[in-house]
């Protein structure tokens, strides 16, 4: 059975296994699935090698930090120096970072092994991972399924033991989504608290790095090497980062769980709803008390958070014009013809209709009624949540509406897919946190849980996740073929 | 055609209306959203970082020191600064132009509406309303003759902090934009937020002309051009395009609002692109930035750091020294000027301001612009030309004697005393000198002499010029006049 990230530490601790074994392991593991899988768009085996080797090195000096030696592998968005950065897009399929992301870096100085970087949509534009430029990804858990998306790669890497864990960004749910599709545990922590330096922007105002992992106890770890403040991203935060590991064993009781009550109305699948159920009543068991929320504004997230995340993305995109880096057609006759063929060619369709989306809707004459409307609705959705933590500690709810469906099922019908997302947006237009982690199982295929704290408290979300998973073992299993 | 047979150049009619918009490149050490350097002249995209390529995940964070320099020109105009100020993205495709977008400032620029005062000519005084100022990135530069059938890309401008001034259309002719292009040009310089090279585009104006029926309210159709680069073509420029837009008129046509590039070499404005195909920048508040926030103490802490300012010199050299309004303006028009007068007054004595300021604003600054030097690199020093001024003011040479000592001071020959002495040019007032040679001319000239006794009074200047020369310049004119007389009579 694979093993979780703490378990690794502890082995590589105890001297069981060396660094270059374990990654000898995974990159086997790698070897062998991915090409069913496609989890991975590029294995970076020599640096895992060397950088397995340099953890040993400290290992051996008894001078272990967070994550010495431990495998892991990075979403194909975030920057990694000397490595192709392909973003799941044609347009950077040639594209080598001369620099690290932040994330990168920080992980890399936890001490981390690089194994590769995985496979996503295009752009992050995606609840499938079927807009990749490399391909689908397959679900671990049935192949014929999507694995979710835009980090798809990454949640089907963790699922299916091919990493112990993986990071991802999630702007509309792309680290919620996948990690509920998938049966693991995944984090979007507040907007800030993680820096966008070095992450390809999709949406800026929504964009958020966080890891995924087989265990909320994991996700705690890699989270806590990820956060703080970066002076290079004007927009994280200097709060300071708490000890996310500090709190796990801690009681939940007397902790005010809310339900919003429009994340459990038409449009859930009623299954998964039972199996939320039966978690929520476990919570209530270590003594949370639940009570009814009512968020009013949820059915406008979707709407609002299309119009930011596409007016934004639109601008974003910009740069990847053929002039500098990435893409360039053959032979342009003009500058004209250079931006047209070299981003027609570039990107692939999902892109370009968001491109389109989002440019019409900051056009002279449409600007009021879509993207100043959208801030509008932005602060109501924002103030919805505010009220809500008035009365409550932490809200739940479903992180999907259904479960994993079929891969082609869904792509000509872009609304149905942007509907993945009902219960993962509103986050990401307020910013606050949300974790998704396994709770069961509809027609074998994982169900997950969201749980939405208030701004800067991963910590609880953590907490309460452990102790979930201190008494249910969902998040512990694996598809009988990567066991 | 009727119309034809109206002059185009026959102005009476028409009413010129200008606005100016100004670039100003800020002074600071690196870019506005990058730490790379903001020096001139590199080799090209050696100070291009990341940020500054547009690479795919890079982010900006603002260089606070451009804030505190647009502020700066926003409390020497007297605008309003709000406490918020907000960075948009302008988007457009051009390579120069990395990210796709430039960050610029739409809804709420950093300096808000001000004012300043301008004097287009001796004695004229007029106040020209400024709507706002912003902060914004400046593209790179497009090289086109460099490759065969290339274009090159120069990305070291790219990112470089500049305050975009615009003015009300509160012009009424190229000269009083140009006194108001001058007026900011100076500003920023007293300010040491702008070193104001117009070569080096470190200043540029885009003018938006329009021209009205005299005594009608509202605005005709603007053009504005771009790509001006000096004074004198910013003048040129607008009488061009008012010209041009009399004769569309005048011929029956109407004027399309537009682009047009000013080509100094041809002497002539041309289309660069018609409102139809102008661009939609689409802008909105840049997600990677945050708002501004500047607080009254931050601006009090501006404000009270400002230097002297133009103005107030100005003011203050008409009321300490008695300067004339005229003198004073010229003499703080350029912060630099200024600076030399009040190096060299400050070794001066206070009777002798007049004096020096006549040298200032006449010999030397005709000199500096023959030469085509800045008055900082004045080959004679403010203390140097205060001594010259002390010889004049204590009669050791005449004004006439002293041009002559400027001249070998400009070429370097030494200060005043030494080239006075060594070329032996004290004045003489030595009565007895110069009876001696009043009598040579008088006896020189008997008919000039029974001329004036006649009462022709004009004769007189001869003679005194006649002895003048004999002392080879050196003599006392007054006393030469006085003596002369005394001698006829």
């Amino acid at each position: 059975m694979p093993m979780t990230v703490t378990e690794i530490r502890q082995g590589l601790a105890s001297g069981q296994f060396s660094s270059v074994e374990i990654t000898r392991d995974y990159l086997q593991r790698i070897a062998q699935h991915n090409p069913v899988l496609n989890c991975f768009i590029s294995v970076t085996e020599d640096i895992a090698l060397q950088q397995a080797e340099a953890a040993d090195a400290l290992l051996a000096q008894g001078n272990p930090g967070l994550l010495t030696g431990v495998p892991l592998a990075h979403k194909d968005l975030f920057c990694t120096d000397g490595v192709k950065t392909s973003c799941g897009s044609r347009m950077l399929d040639n594209f080598i970072a001369p620099y690290d992301a932040t994330v990168v870096e920080c992980i890399r100085d936890a001490g981390a092994v690089m194994l590769g970087k995985t496979n996503m949509d295009e752009f992050a534009m995606g609840s499938s991972n079927e807009n990749s430029w490399y391909g689908s990804v397959a679900n671990p858990w049935n192949t014929a399924y999507v694995p979710g998306g835009s980090s798809g790669g990454s949640a089907a890497a963790v699922a299916a033991g091919l990493a112990p864990a993986a990071t991802g960004t999630d702007t509309g749910g792309s680290i919620r989504q996948p990690a509920a599709l998938c049966g693991v545990t995944g984090i979007k922590p507040t907007y800030g608290r993680v820096s966008r330096y070095g992450m390809i922007a999709f949406g800026s105002s929504l964009d958020q790095g966080g890891p995924f992992a087989r265990s909320a106890a994991d996700c705690a770890i890699l989270l806590q090497a990820m956060s703080g403040f970066d002076a290079r991203d004007s927009t994280s935060s200097d709060t300071p980062v708490d000890d996310y590991s500090a709190r796990l064993e801690q009681g939940i009781e007397g902790f005010k769980i809310g339900l919003p009550k429009e994340f459990f109305a038409e449009g859930l699948d009623s299954r998964l709803a039972r199996v939320i159920e039966t978690a929520i009543d476990e919570l209530r068991k270590q003594g949370a008390e639940i009570c009814d929320i009512s968020l009013p504004n949820t059915a406008l997230s979707i709407p609002t958070y299309y119009v930011v995340a596409m007016a934004e993305c639109s601008s974003n995109l910009s740069r990847f014009d053929g002039v500098r880096f990435g893409h360039r057609c053959d032979e342009p006759v003009d500058l004209e013809d250079l931006y047209k063929r070299s981003r027609g060619e570039g990107f692939g369709a999902e892109v370009k209709r968001r491109i389109l989306i989002g440019t019409y809707a900051l056009s002279a004459g449409y600007y009021d009624a879509y993207y100043l409307k959208a801030q509008q609705l932005r602060r109501m959705i924002k103030n919805d949540f505010q009220t809500a933590f008035d009365s409550v500690d932490l809200i739940l709810g479903p992180t999907t509406p259904e479960v994993a469906f079929k891969i082609g099922a869904k792509t000509d019908d872009p609304v149905s897919m942007y509907l993945q997302d009902i219960y993962t947006i509103s986050l990401n237009l307020a910013g606050l946190p949300g974790l998704s982690l396994p709770v069961g199982f509809v027609d074998g295929l994982p169900v997950g849980m969201q749980l939405i704290g208030n701004y800067f408290d991963e910590a609880r979300l953590l907490q309460v996740a452990h102790r979930y998973q201190q008494v249910s073992d969902w998040h512990l299993q694996t598809p009988e073929a990567y066991s | 055609m009727t119309a034809a047979a109206v002059s185009p150049s026959d102005m009476g009619q028409w009413e010129t209306v200008i606005g100016l918009e100004i670039h100003a490149q800020l002074a600071t050490s690196s870019k506005i959203f990058s730490g790379a350097s903001t020096a001139y002249g590199a080799e090209a995209n050696t100070q291009a970082c990341a940020v500054d390529l547009g690479l795919p995940g890079v982010l900006p964070v603002l260089n606070r020191e451009a804030v505190r320099m647009a502020i700066r020109f926003g409390v020497a105009i007297d605008a309003n600064i709000d406490h918020q100020s907000i960075f948009a993205r302008k988007n457009y495709f051009y390579p120069d132009l990395p990210k796709g977008y430039q960050i610029s400032q739409f809804e709420h620029p950093i300096v808000g509406k001000g004012q300043i005062s301008i004097s287009p000519a001796e004695g004229e005084h007029k106040l020209v309303g400024i709507t706002r100022a912003h902060l914004e990135e400046d593209a790179g530069k497009s090289v086109h003759d460099q490759f065969p059938e290339q274009s090159g890309i120069d990305l070291n401008r790219a990112g470089t902090p500049l305050l975009e001034i615009v003015s009300e259309p509160d012009m009424r002719s190229a000269k009083e934009a140009v006194a108001y292009a001058r007026k900011i040009h100076s500003l920023v310089r007293y300010l040491e937020i702008c070193d104001g090279n117009m070569q080096e585009g470190s200043f540029r104006c885009d003018a938006n002309v329009s021209i009205r029926r005299r005594g009608d309210d509202k605005l005709g159709t603007r053009a504005e051009i771009k790509n001006i680069n000096s004074f004198r073509f910013l003048e040129r420029a607008i009488n061009h395009e008012v010209e041009r837009q009399i004769e569309v008129i005048e011929d029956g046509g109407r004027v399309v609002q537009e682009t047009r590039l000013y080509d100094s070499e041809r002497d002539e404005t041309r289309s660069m692109r018609s409102k139809e195909e102008a661009n939609d920048y689409r802008y909105f508040p840049d997600p990677d930035l945050l708002p501004v926030n500047i607080s009254a103490s931050d601006i009090a802490e501006i404000r009270a750091a400002l230097p002297e300012l133009p103005e107030q010199k100005k003011q203050r050299y008409i009321s300490e020294l008695g300067l004339s309004d005229y003198n004073a303006e010229l003499l703080t028009a350029n912060r630099d000027t200024a600076l030399y007068f009040e190096t060299a007054f400050a070794e001066a004595e206070a009777t002798q301001a007049a004096v020096l300021v006549n040298w200032i604003l006449g010999d030397l600054t005709g000199a500096l612009n023959k030469a085509g030097l800045d008055i900082n690199e004045s080959p004679i020093s403010a203390a140097a030309l205060v001594q010259l001024v002390a010889r004049i003011t204590d009669e050791t040479i005449s004004g006439k004697i002293a041009k002559q000592v400027f001249d070998a001071m400009w070429q370097g020959e030494g200060n005043a005393d030494e080239i006075i002495e060594a070329r032996g040019l004290r004045q003489i007032t030595d009565s007895g000198a110069i009876e001696t040679l009043i009598d040579e001319v008088i006896a020189a000239n008997p008919e000039q002499v029974e001329q004036f006794r006649a009462g022709k009074e004009k004769v007189l200047g001869f003679l005194v010029g006649q002895v003048m020369k004999e002392s080879r310049g050196k003599a006392n004119p007054g006393q030469v006049n006085e003596l002369l007389r005394d001698k006829l009579k």
